[in-house]
């Protein structure tokens, strides 16, 4: 049972449940007080203890479905036999572990004459308890790749016995014995598809977690540019998650101590225990405002409290589009209003100041993500360096790397002395390195 | 744990029935976790929208098991002395001042100052001990003989140095007050945390606790609850009431109407005689199901048809 457990719990941290051992000890704990009979309440008693949030717990549980839904090996049999397998599948669950004690379970004797007496039996329980050994016996819950199917579906056979089945049928077959030839070959058939159906299985299981985290990490070094339009959901999905890990880990109010300011009330108030002499002494503390941060051109929703502009020959502010409606619709919307022109930073400039030189302060950082090709038009830096002496912090963002800034059309060069930063943003890794630094220095 | 308790929460339908019996209606999910919270001994994280029952069930739990409950409100700024405990500062002074003669006649026949050091280290014991303490919620619900029913409201109000604070507390049942030493509960309080998710909570104090998301209840689970709760009303309205609230639920609100609305509303309902849902009669009472002034704008214009769709269903 303990396996069974442990291999759910695998399952689950492979579909993104994050599942610590001493979440996963409460586990077996619960699982031990809820018991095995019923599955709902299984079910629940894990979810109390190991999913931790409302999309973890919706991840969970079709992890734990996907799992115990191993429908029995019933393709063929007749609908009142297949219900009963439903209902009998849990208790299977627990015969790998004890396996070991029947001589049939270990070792290769899965089948003896066994497999294709309980396919002409049409011993369904028989059958799935026999796959489901098997699988234990060649370690299907280490599949990775969707390529190893064939392979681990060809040893869940052998394993069951499928040498002993073919000798029978070719025996069969020299006996001209056509009725149980037929049945036999046709049942061969079927079990080869069900063990790739389980393997298939095992791999929705055990593998999506690697496979995920291999795509995410060729994700996260990617060139923004070269994206392909199908990864594009689950980039997005990585900066959300980005984000939010940003926005928990700084959007708290946090505090820090005015040193040498007394706070007289505080003071009085712990110092009640010493008649009023004050021992200990209170400092007043300041709250540190969350980060504001104004990104002058960003089509990812990164922080709140920003404003968002965009800009191609001219500028306009896009934040409420951004807000109200979705990324993916968003986009669509800001492209056709400014989209397709050719890239006029002086004039964008000019809008901005039209638009939001009023409300920078010495809070305000002001992001443009850009690779400032005018097309050689007036660069307007005045308009750039009285953003510069305004704002808190400058920060561009640019999309090329350094070795070309100030080749061709563009002008980086000319605006660089009016940013307090500058720098190479070309993957979501630099854009976590750049926003996490932004946010600290802000603090 | 003692023998009642034990019996009351011997199975996950007897906690229900339990719950049940103090005028809560628990979901499946509700249940579990309570029977497993007092099982393991472990506290519960409960989170879910404000107004599903979160603090009720605490009380509900508290009421079925005979148990005091005992309520820690959150809030930022919380700290030790306001949740732990708390010396009698003005019991001191006055017994003191009382005591000044008695004081000085004990100092009488000392001759050298350390003989009458050390006299008074003894009476100092006295005035830090048990008699002088004042408990706060959290040491209340460690000193019960019979435990009890301690909940955590809005542990996401609080900062985070009183979460972790709360963790020695929520993993061995113990604190420590200085002058005293360690203080043990004889028997673990049921602990309940509730969350409105206003923030994220730390990963250390979700890893000890169970969680629990309470969402909004199904419409055959809320008609229970107004039955238990309105009793007044009749079966058709009820009926027709709740289907009304889970219409609501699917729009796009601001704030959607939770269990207690609905309980508010079919007692409103109950007061002005209603026995069905009309267009008017539902116009009229929004403002008891809706609290901003936007939602009640975008409903405003759809009430005859949803209140149509109520009636059918």
């Amino acid at each position: 049972m303990n396996d069974v457990l442990l291999r759910l719990l695998r399952a689950s941290r492979g579909a993104g449940v994050r599942i610590s051992v001493a979440e996963a000890i409460d586990a077996f704990q619960a699982a031990e007080v809820a018991g095995f009979s019923d599955r709902t309440l299984l079910k629940d008693s894990l979810s109390l203890t190991l999913a931790k949030t409302v999309e973890e717990k919706q991840l969970f549980e079709r992890t734990f479905d996907l799992y115990f839904s191993r429908d029995a090996v019933s393709s063929t049999a007749e609908t009142g036999q297949s219900s009963e397998n439903g209902g009998a599948t849990l208790e299977l669950e627990g015969e790998p572990g004890m396996s070991g004690s029947p001589g049939e379970g270990s070792g290769g004797g899965g089948g003896q004459g066994g497999l294709s007496r309980m396919m002409q039996e049409n011993d369904q329980v028989g059958l799935t308890a026999a796959m489901e050994r098997a699988g234990e016996a060649v370690g299907v819950s280490n599949i990775s790749l969707f390529t190893q199917t064939n392979l681990y579906a060809r040893r869940i056979l052998e394993q069951m016995g499928m040498r002993e089945l073919e000798r029978e049928i070719e025996q069969a077959r020299q006996v001209e014995d056509y009725a149980l030839l037929d049945r036999l070959e046709r049942a061969r058939t079927e079990l080869i598809e069900q063990a790739r159906a389980f393997v298939e299985r095992q791999l929705a299981l055990f593998a999506a977690g690697s496979t995920r985290e291999l795509q995410e990490r060729i994700l996260r070094t990617a060139r923004l540019s070269e994206l392909d339009r199908r990864d594009f959901i689950r980039m997005r999905a990585l900066v959300r998650d980005l984000a939010k890990k940003l926005a928990s880990r700084y959007g708290r109010n946090r505090k820090r101590d005015r040193k040498g300011v007394l706070d007289t009330r505080r003071t009085m108030r712990r110092n009640m225990a010493y008649d009023g002499i004050p021992f200990r002494t209170v400092w007043k503390r300041e709250k540190i405002d969350k980060p504001l941060l104004m990104f002058l051109y960003c089509l990812t929703d990164v922080m709140s409290d920003i404003r968002s502009f965009a800009f191609s020959s001219n500028l306009e502010e896009v934040s409420r589009i951004l807000e109200k409606e979705d990324t993916e619709e968003a986009i669509t919307q800001i492209l056709e209003r400014i989209g397709f022109g050719s890239t006029n930073y002086g004039l964008s400039l000019a809008d901005f100041e039209n638009l939001a030189m009023g409300d920078l302060d010495r809070k305000t950082t002001v992001i443009i993500l850009g690779d400032a090709r005018g097309n050689r038009t007036e660069p307007r830096t005045d308009l750039m360096k009285s953003i510069f002496d305004r704002a808190g912090r400058v920060v561009w963002l640019n999309p090329e790397y350094r070795a070309s800034w100030g080749t061709g059309d563009s002008d980086m060069l000319k605006y660089l002395p009016f940013c307090h930063q500058a720098t190479v943003c070309n993957t979501i890794g630099t854009l976590e390195r750049v926003v996490t630094d932004l946010i600290k220095e802000q603090a | 744990m003692n023998q009642i308790i034990s019996d009351q929460i011997a199975s996950i339908e007897r906690v229900e029935a339990g719950l049940v019996s103090a005028g809560y209606i628990p979901s499946r999910q509700i249940c579990t976790a309570l029977f497993l919270a007092i099982r393991l001994q472990k506290p519960i994280l409960v989170e879910g929208p404000a107004g599903v029952g979160k603090t009720e069930l605490a009380k509900a739990t508290s009421q079925f098991l005979d148990l005091p409950l005992i309520r820690m409100q959150c809030y930022d700024g919380l700290d030790e002395s306001k949740a732990l405990y708390e010396w009698k500062y003005g019991k001191q002074l006055l017994y003191t001042q009382i005591l000044r003669d008695k004081l000085a006649s004990t100092f009488a026949d000392t001759d050298t100052m350390d003989e009458a050091m050390t006299r008074l280290g003894d009476v100092g014991e006295m005035f830090f001990s048990e008699m002088f303490l004042e408990p706060r919620p959290l040491l209340k619900a460690l000193q019960q003989p019979q435990g009890s029913v301690l909940l955590v409201d809005e542990i996401d109000k609080a900062d985070e140095e009183f979460e972790a604070f709360l963790l020695e507390i929520l993993s061995d049942y113990q604190v420590t007050i200085p002058e005293l030493g360690p203080f043990r509960a004889d028997v673990p309080p049921i602990v309940l945390l509730t969350s409105n998710n206003t923030r994220d909570l730390g990963d250390a104090m979700k890893r000890r606790c169970l969680h629990l998301h309470i969402g909004y209840p199904e419409a055959k689970l809320e008609e229970r609850i107004i039955e238990t709760r309105v009793p007044g009303a009749q079966a058709s309205l009820r009926k027709q009431l709740v289907n009304y609230v889970q219409q609501l639920r699917g729009l796009d609100l601001r704030k959607l109407p939770s269990v207690s609305e609905t309980i508010d509303w079919a007692r409103a309902l109950l007061l002005m005689h209603a026995t069905e849902l009309d267009a008017q009669l539902v116009a009229d009472t929004l403002n008891v199901l809706l609290k901003f002034e936007g939602d009640m704008a975008s409903v405003g214009p759809k009430v005859g048809e949803l209140t149509y769709k109520a009636r059918e269903a």
